[in-house]
C-alpha cells in the first residue's frame, strides 16, 4: 500500500510538472506536443550532471545542481520549439513532433558517443547515476520520500502565484487568450510567449529527470519517457490549463500508472489475472476516455496555435 | 530580360518554391548532421556522410548494389504508404501522428492473420487495412464528436495499439525468442507475391508486388485528391470546416472517413512490410516503430504532395539505412535519425520561406517598376 | 497661434501597389472633438496604425503640442497620452473588467499586482465621468455597451488626453449612441481631444466640432460642422452625390415562400434562447427586413433556417415543404440559397481558387462531376467565367485567383453571383454589404430588388438601419430572440424603430396579428 502511495505520488510529480509546464506555454499561446522531447533532453542533462557529480557532494547540494542543469538543457531545446513557432510563425503541432524525434534521436547519438568515447567496445544508450541519485531520497519509516516531491509541490503553488496574482502571469494568460489586446496595450506578445515556451521547456527538462531517477539507478535513452509528455498534455487538458485541477487530474494517472508497478501486490488485482500489458495500457486508455467527457466544453487558451504577426489584424 | 521574367514566374510557382525549400531543408538537416558528427570525432566525419549519402554503393559489386537497392526500395515503399496516410489527413485539415500506430495495429493484424490463422496474404493485407481503418476513424469520431484533439488522441492509441499488438503477437511467437514466427517457416501462402521482381534486384526475395502497391497507392491518393468530387469536399473542409458545412458538405462525416482512409494507408504500410518477410515482429518492444513518425518526415518533405512523397520517401529510407554504413567505431547508426528529425523540424521553415520569397520577388518587381517608370520619362 | 493637441502633417504611406495615405493632414485642437471621415478603404486605419507607430510613414510628421516627435510603437504613442477605442474592441474575454483595465499598467509589488488600489482608481474615474461598470464582471458576461465603457476606462486610466473612438456606435442601440454621445462630450468638456472616426453623418452633426474627410487615400479637407451640412460632407467622402434612396417597383406580392412557425433555437452561449418562438412569413416579390441590434439573435436563426444548427422547437416550411429536419445540402438544393454573415468564416474556402469557390454550391451536380465522382473541370472553367463577367468579378488571374487575395467586394460579388446564379426561390441575404463601399453597397442593393422583382422571396438581416428603411418591404424587429414589431418602412421612423430594437417598446401579438 505504501509502495502505491509512493509511486503514484512520484509519477504525479512528473506529469504535475510537465503538465504545468505545458500549461505555461499554452497560456502564453504556444501549444507545446514537443513536451516529450524536451523531457529526454532535460533528463539528458541531468542524468550526466550526475554521472559527472564527485561522490561526496552534499545531499543538497547535489540536488540544485542536478535541477538547474535539466531545467537549462530543458530550455535550450525548447527554445527550438519557441524560435520556430514563435519568430518564423511554423506549424506548432510540427515543429513539436519534431522535438518528439529530435529529442530521443539526439540523446541517443550523444549518449553512445560519451559511451563509446570511454570504452570503445560500449555502444549502448545507458547512463548509470547511481550514487548521486541517493541524494533524492530519505525514508520515513518504510516510505522512501522522494524530494522531487517536495520540488513538485512547490512549483505548483509557485505556478499558482504566478499565474494569478503576478504581472507576469496576467500579461502572459492575455497574450494566450487576445494576443492583439496585450499588443494594443504594449505588451510584447513575442517576449511573453518565449517566457511561457521557456518555462515549459524548464518544467519539463525537470519533469524528464524525475520520470528517469523515479524507479532505477541508470537510464536506457533509447525507450525514451514512454509517452509522459503526452499523458502529460492529458493531465493538462483534464485540469482545464488551472494549476489546481492539474494537480488533481495528476494524482488521478499517476495512481494508473503506479498500479502497473505495484499491482502484484494486491491480491484482488493479482485474482483478476489480468496480464501486465494491460495495466501498461491503462493510463492511455483512461486518459483517452477523460479526454472525450472534458474536451467538448475546453477552456483551452483562445489564441493557442494561432501563430501571432503583428501586421496582420 | 525575357528569360528574366520567366524565371521569375516560375520561382512564383508554389511547387517550385516548395521543391526549393525541401532541397534546403535536405541540404541544411546533412550539414547539421555533418556538424555533430564533427564534434564526435572530426577525422571521420567526412567519411561518415559520405557513407550515408552512399548507402547501397558501399558494394563494389553491381549484384550487391542491386540487392541491397532491392531492400532499401521495400523499406522506402511502406514508408511511402505512411507518408501518403499523414499527407492525407494533413490535407483535411488532421494531423496523424497516430499513423505510427495505425501501422502498428496493421502489422499485428496481418501478422496474426498470417501466423495464427493461416490465412493468404491477400486477406491479411486487407485485415491490415481494415483493422488500421477502424483505429484511424476512433480518432476521427473524437474529434468529429467530441471535439477531442486529434494529435492527443492518437497518441495515446497509439500506445494502446502498441501494448495490445503485443499481447496479440504473443500468442504466435518464436518459443525461444521474443521474435514472431517467421512466415516462410509458418505459412508461406502470406507472402507477398514476388511477380519477377526479386530477379530484378539479384535475387533479393523481399522485393515483392509490395513496392507496385506503394506507388500505386501515391498514384490513387493523387487522382483522388486532384481529380475528384470526393477530393473536393475533403480539401475544403481541411482549408474551411465551417465553408464546408454551410454549402452541405458532411464536415464530420468527412473527417472521420479521412481519418479511415489515413489509417487504412498506415494499416497497407505495415503489411507490405511485414508480409515481404524482411522482419519479424518482436513481442517485447517497447517504443513505437520509426516507420510512422519517419512518414511524417518524408511527408512534409514531400511538399504534402503524393508525387513528392514517392522522392521524400526513398531519399528519407536512403539515408536511414545508409546510417547502418558509418563507421561503428566512432560514430552510431541513429545519425540518420537525428538528420531526418532535423529534417522534419526545418519543414517547419517552408511555409516562411515561401512567404519570404514571394516578398522578395515582389520588392524586385516594385524596384523594376519603379526603374521602367524613371526610364520612361527620361525618354 | 492655434493650441493643437495633436498633428499628423502630410503623412504619406505606400504599400506595394497601393499609396494608402497620400499627403494626409490631420489636426486635433485641445478640448475638441474632431471628426475623421471616409469610407471603407479610405485610407483611415492606415492613419491611425501610422499614429500608433504600428506602421512608419514614407513621409511626414507628428507633432504633439508643436513638438515633433517619433512614435515607434503603441507604447510610444500611450507615453504621448494617445488611447484609443477599437472598432472589434481589444478585450480578454475571460478576464475582468478590472483586470482588463490594468493590463499592460499594472501598479505592483514586487512582481505582485495591487488590485486594491487599481480598483479605487478605477471606481473614481467610473464615477467622475458616468461610466458605470461592475469592475468584477467577466468581459463574456456583460453588455456590449458595458464593454466599450471598459474600453473608455482603459483610457482613462492611463491618463490619455487624446482619445481616439473607431467606429464606435457600430455595434450600439439608438438609444446606447445617445449616451455615447454624451459620455463624449463630458469627456471633451473635461479638456480631453477626441478624435471620432465614423462614416455616420448624422452622429458628426450632432457631436463633432469639426470634421477630415478622406478619400482613397486622399486628403479632401478638413471643415467647420456649425458651416455643413450631411449633404456636402457625404459629397466630400463620396466624391460625388449619392442616391441614398434605393428604387424600387411596388411590391408584387405572391404566394408564400417561407413560413416559420415557432422556431426556437438554443444558445450556446447562455441557458436561454438565442432565438425564442418566432413566427413569419416571406412571400414571393418581397424583401422581409430582420432588422435588429448585433447579438440578438439573428445568427441563430439564420443558422436554425439554414440548418447549421438544429432548432430545438418549431417547424420550418419552404414552398409547402417541411424543412425542418432536412439536411443543409438538401435545403440548398430545394431552392434556398443563403449569402452567408461572414463571408471568411462560411462564405469562402479563402485558399480554394475563384472558380472552385463559385462551384461551391453545385459541384456535384452532374454538369461539374462526372457519374465516376471525378471533376469536370472544363465545365467548371467555362460555368466561372461565364459568372465572373455577368457579375463583373474582378480579381488578378480570372478564375484560378486565390479568393484570398480578392477584395472584399469582389469577394461579396462572387457570392452573390454563386447564390443568384442558383435561381432560388428564397434567398436569405445576412448583411451582405458589411464593410463594402458605396459602389459595392449600391450594387448590392441592386440584385437584391432584382431578385425581388422577379418573384423571389428575399430575407434580410440588417444592423444598418439606412439599410433597413431603403432596400426591405416589411421590417420585423428583433429583441432578445423574439419579434417584437412589424413594420412598414414607410410609416415608421427611426427613433421609432430604435426604441424597439433597444427593448423598450414592443406589439404584443394580437397587435400585431390585427
Amino acid at each position: 500500500m505504501i509502495l502505491l502511495l509512493q509511486y503514484t505520488l512520484i509519477f504525479a510529480s512528473v506529469l504535475l510538472l510537465v503538465a504545468l509546464g505545458g500549461c505555461f506555454s499554452e497560456h502564453g499561446g504556444v501549444i507545446n506536443i514537443g513536451l516529450e522531447g524536451i523531457m529526454v533532453m532535460g533528463a539528458l542533462g541531468g542524468a550526466l550532471t550526475m554521472k559527472y557529480l564527485p561522490a561526496d557532494m552534499p545531499a543538497a547540494v547535489v540536488i540544485l545542481i542536478v535541477i538547474l542543469a535539466c531545467a537549462v538543457v530543458g530550455m535550450l531545446f525548447s527554445l527550438l520549439l519557441g524560435v520556430a513557432a514563435i519568430r518564423f510563425n511554423a506549424d506548432q503541432t510540427l515543429v513539436g513532433t519534431a522535438l518528439n524525434l529530435l529529442g530521443p534521436a539526439a540523446a541517443v547519438v550523444l549518449v553512445r558517443a560519451i559511451n563509446m568515447a570511454e570504452d570503445a567496445n560500449n555502444v549502448s544508450s545507458t547512463v548509470a547515476y547511481g550514487t548521486a541519485k541517493k541524494a533524492f531520497t530519505t525514508n520515513i519509516g518504510s516510505f522512501e520520500l522522494n524530494w522531487f516531491m517536495l520540488v513538485a509541490l512547490l512549483v505548483l503553488i509557485a505556478s499558482y502565484i504566478v499565474l494569478y496574482k503576478t504581472r507576469f502571469g496576467l500579461r502572459l494568460c492575455a497574450c494566450g487568450e487576445h494576443p492583439q489586446a496585450a499588443d494594443s496595450v504594449g505588451i510584447n506578445v513575442y517576449k511573453m510567449r518565449y517566457a511561457g515556451v521557456l518555462i515549459s521547456g524548464a518544467l519539463g527538462g525537470l519533469g524528464g529527470l524525475v520520470y528517469i531517477t523515479a524507479g532505477v539507478s541508470e537510464w536506457k535513452f533509447e525507450t525514451g519517457v514512454a509517452g509522459f509528455g503526452f499523458l502529460a498534455l492529458a493531465v493538462m487538458i483534464f485540469g482545464q490549463w488551472k494549476p489546481i485541477n492539474i494537480a488533481l487530474a495528476a494524482l488521478l494517472f499517476g495512481l494508473f500508472r503506479a498500479l502497473s508497478n505495484v499491482y502484484t501486490g494486491f491480491d484482488a488485482l493479482v485474482a483478476l489475472n489480468l496480464p501486465s500489458t494491460v495495466y501498461n495500457m491503462l493510463p492511455y486508455i483512461i486518459s483517452l476516455i477523460v479526454l472525450v467527457f472534458v474536451s467538448g466544453k475546453s477552456k483551452a487558451p483562445k489564441a493557442e496555435g494561432i501563430p501571432y504577426d503583428k501586421g496582420q489584424r | 530580360m525575357q528569360t528574366d521574367r520567366k524565371r521569375e514566374s516560375l520561382l512564383r510557382n508554389s511547387g517550385v518554391q516548395t521543391i526549393i525549400g525541401s532541397l534546403l531543408c535536405i541540404a541544411i538537416g546533412l550539414l547539421i548532421g555533418y556538424v555533430v558528427l564533427l564534434i564526435i570525432n572530426p577525422a571521420g566525419a567526412g567519411g561518415a556522410i559520405a557513407a550515408i549519402l552512399k548507402n547501397y554503393f558501399y558494394y563494389p559489386s553491381h549484384v550487391a548494389v542491386m540487392k541491397y537497392l532491392g531492400t532499401t526500395l521495400v523499406k522506402a515503399s511502406a514508408l511511402l504508404v505512411c507518408s501518403l496516410s499523414v499527407l492525407f489527413a494533413w490535407k483535411v485539415g488532421l494531423f496523424n501522428i497516430g499513423v505510427a500506430g495505425q501501422y502498428v495495429i496493421g502489422a499485428g493484424a496481418s501478422l496474426y492473420c498470417a501466423l495464427g490463422l493461416g490465412l493468404p496474404w491477400y486477406v491479411c493485407l486487407i485485415a491490415a487495412m481494415v483493422c488500421a481503418a477502424l483505429v484511424g476513424g476512433i480518432s476521427g469520431a473524437l474529434k468529429a464528436y467530441f471535439n477531442v484533439n486529434e494529435v492527443i488522441s492518437c497518441i495515446m492509441l497509439n500506445w494502446i495499439g502498441l501494448y495490445s499488438v503485443n499481447m496479440l503477437l504473443n500468442t504466435v511467437k518464436e518459443q525461444t525468442t521474443p521474435y514472431t514466427k517467421t512466415l516462410e517457416s509458418a505459412n508461406s501462402s502470406a507472402l507477398l507475391p514476388n511477380i519477377g521482381l526479386d530477379k530484378v534486384f539479384s535475387n533479393n526475395e523481399f522485393v515483392t508486388v509490395g513496392i507496385v502497391f506503394a506507388v500505386l497507392a501515391a498514384i490513387i491518393v493523387w487522382v483522388l485528391l486532384d481529380r475528384t468530387k470526393f477530393g473536393f469536399e475533403l480539401k475544403a473542409t481541411g482549408l474551411n470546416k465551417h465553408a464546408a458545412k454551410y454549402c452541405g458538405m458532411r464536415e464530420k462525416r468527412n473527417i472521420i472517413l479521412a481519418m479511415m482512409i489515413s489509417g487504412a494507408l498506415a494499416g497497407l504500410g505495415a503489411a507490405v512490410f511485414f508480409l515481404c518477410g524482411i522482419e519479424q515482429w518482436m513481442v517485447q518492444m517497447t517504443s513505437i516503430p520509426a516507420m510512422g513518425f519517419n512518414g511524417i518526415a518524408a511527408a512534409f518533405l514531400g511538399g504534402s504532395h503524393p508525387i513528392g512523397a514517392i522522392f521524400s520517401s526513398y531519399f528519407i529510407q536512403h539515408i536511414t539505412s545508409g546510417g547502418s554504413y558509418v563507421d561503428k567505431t566512432m560514430y552510431v547508426a541513429q545519425i540518420s535519425d537525428l538528420i531526418s528529425a532535423f529534417i522534419i523540424y526545418l519543414c517547419g521553415f517552408v511555409f516562411f520561406f515561401k512567404g519570404w520569397l514571394g516578398r522578395l520577388l515582389d520588392k524586385r518587381d516594385e524596384k523594376r517598376a519603379a526603374a521602367q517608370e524613371k526610364g520612361g520619362k527620361a525618354q | 497661434m492655434e493650441q493643437y493637441a495633436i498633428e499628423m502633417l502630410h503623412i504619406t504611406k505606400k504599400f506595394p501597389g497601393i499609396i494608402a495615405n497620400d499627403d494626409i493632414t490631420l489636426q486635433l485642437k485641445k478640448g475638441e472633438i474632431h471628426a475623421l471621415l471616409g469610407e471603407n478603404g479610405a485610407g483611415k486605419s492606415t492613419l491611425m496604425s501610422v499614429l500608433f507607430g504600428l506602421y512608419q510613414p514614407e513621409e511626414g510628421e507628428i507633432r504633439k503640442d508643436g513638438q515633433t516627435v517619433t512614435i515607434h510603437d503603441p507604447n510610444d504613442a500611450n507615453a504621448l497620452g494617445i488611447g484609443m477605442v477599437h472598432q472589434h474592441f481589444k478585450l480578454v474575454e475571460c478576464f475582468s473588467v478590472l483586470d482588463n483595465i490594468i493590463l499592460g499598467a499594472e501598479t505592483t509589488k514586487g512582481g505582485f499586482l495591487q488590485k486594491a488600489e487599481a480598483r479605487k482608481k478605477v471606481m473614481a474615474l467610473s464615477e467622475q465621468y458616468g461610466l458605470s461598470v461592475d469592475p468584477d464582471a467577466i468581459i463574456e458576461d456583460i453588455t456590449v455597451g458595458m464593454q466599450q465603457r471598459t474600453e473608455i476606462l482603459k483610457m482613462l486610466y492611463r491618463d490619455n488626453e487624446i482619445l481616439i473612438f473607431d467606429e464606435p456606435t457600430a455595434v450600439l442601440t439608438p438609444q446606447e449612441i445617445q449616451e455615447l454621445m454624451t459620455i463624449m462630450k463630458n469627456l471633451a468638456a473635461e479638456g480631453k481631444s477626441i478624435l471620432f472616426i465614423t462614416h455616420k453623418l448624422a452622429e458628426i452633426m450632432q457631436v463633432a466640432d469639426r470634421c477630415t474627410v478622406l478619400r482613397k487615400g486622399k486628403y479632401i479637407g478638413t471643415v467647420d460642422i456649425k458651416d455643413s451640412t450631411p449633404e456636402s460632407l457625404s459629397a466630400m467622402m463620396v466624391g460625388r452625390d449619392v442616391n441614398f434612396v434605393v428604387e424600387k417597383a411596388p411590391v408584387e406580392l405572391g404566394d408564400v415562400v417561407l413560413d416559420v412557425q415557432h422556431m426556437t433555437v438554443a444558445s450556446k452561449h447562455h441557458k436561454n434562447n438565442a432565438v425564442n418562438d418566432v413566427s413569419f412569413q416571406v412571400r414571393r416579390g418581397e424583401i422581409v427586413c430582420i432588422a435588429g441590434i448585433d447579438g440578438n439573435g439573428q445568427t441563430e436563426l439564420v443558422y436554425g433556417l439554414s440548418g447549421l444548427e438544429p432548432l430545438k422547437g418549431g417547424k420550418i416550411v419552404m414552398n409547402g415543404t417541411d424543412i425542418t429536419h432536412l439536411p443543409i445540402r438538401k435545403r440548398l438544393t430545394s431552392g434556398m440559397s443563403h449569402i452567408p454573415e461572414d463571408r471568411h468564416k462560411h462564405g469562402l474556402v479563402l485558399d480554394y481558387t475563384l472558380e472552385d469557390n463559385i462551384v461551391l454550391q453545385r459541384y456535384f451536380e452532374p454538369e461539374f462531376t462526372s457519374s465516376l465522382g471525378f471533376l469536370k473541370r472544363k465545365n467548371i472553367r467555362s460555368y466561372a467565367e461565364r459568372l465572373i463577367e455577368q457579375y463583373d468579378v474582378r480579381s488578378g488571374q480570372g478564375p484560378i485567383t486565390k479568393a484570398r487575395s480578392m477584395s472584399g467586394g469582389n469577394q461579396q460579388k462572387a457570392i452573390i453571383a454563386r447564390e443568384i446564379d442558383k435561381n432560388p426561390e428564397l434567398l436569405i441575404a445576412v448583411q451582405p454589404t458589411r464593410g463594402l463601399d458605396v459602389g459595392a453597397i449600391e450594387y448590392i442593393h441592386k440584385q437584391l430588388v432584382a431578385q425581388r422583382d422577379a418573384g423571389k422571396g428575399v430575407l434580410l438581416v440588417s444592423l444598418e438601419l439606412d439599410e433597413v428603411m431603403n432596400v426591405s418591404d416589411r421590417i420585423l424587429v428583433l429583441y432578445e430572440g423574439e419579434i417584437v414589431g412589424e413594420f412598414d418602412p414607410k410609416q415608421v421612423s427611426v427613433e421609432e424603430l430604435g426604441l424597439y430594437m433597444a427593448g423598450s417598446k414592443r406589439k404584443e401579438a394580437q397587435d400585431r396579428a390585427n
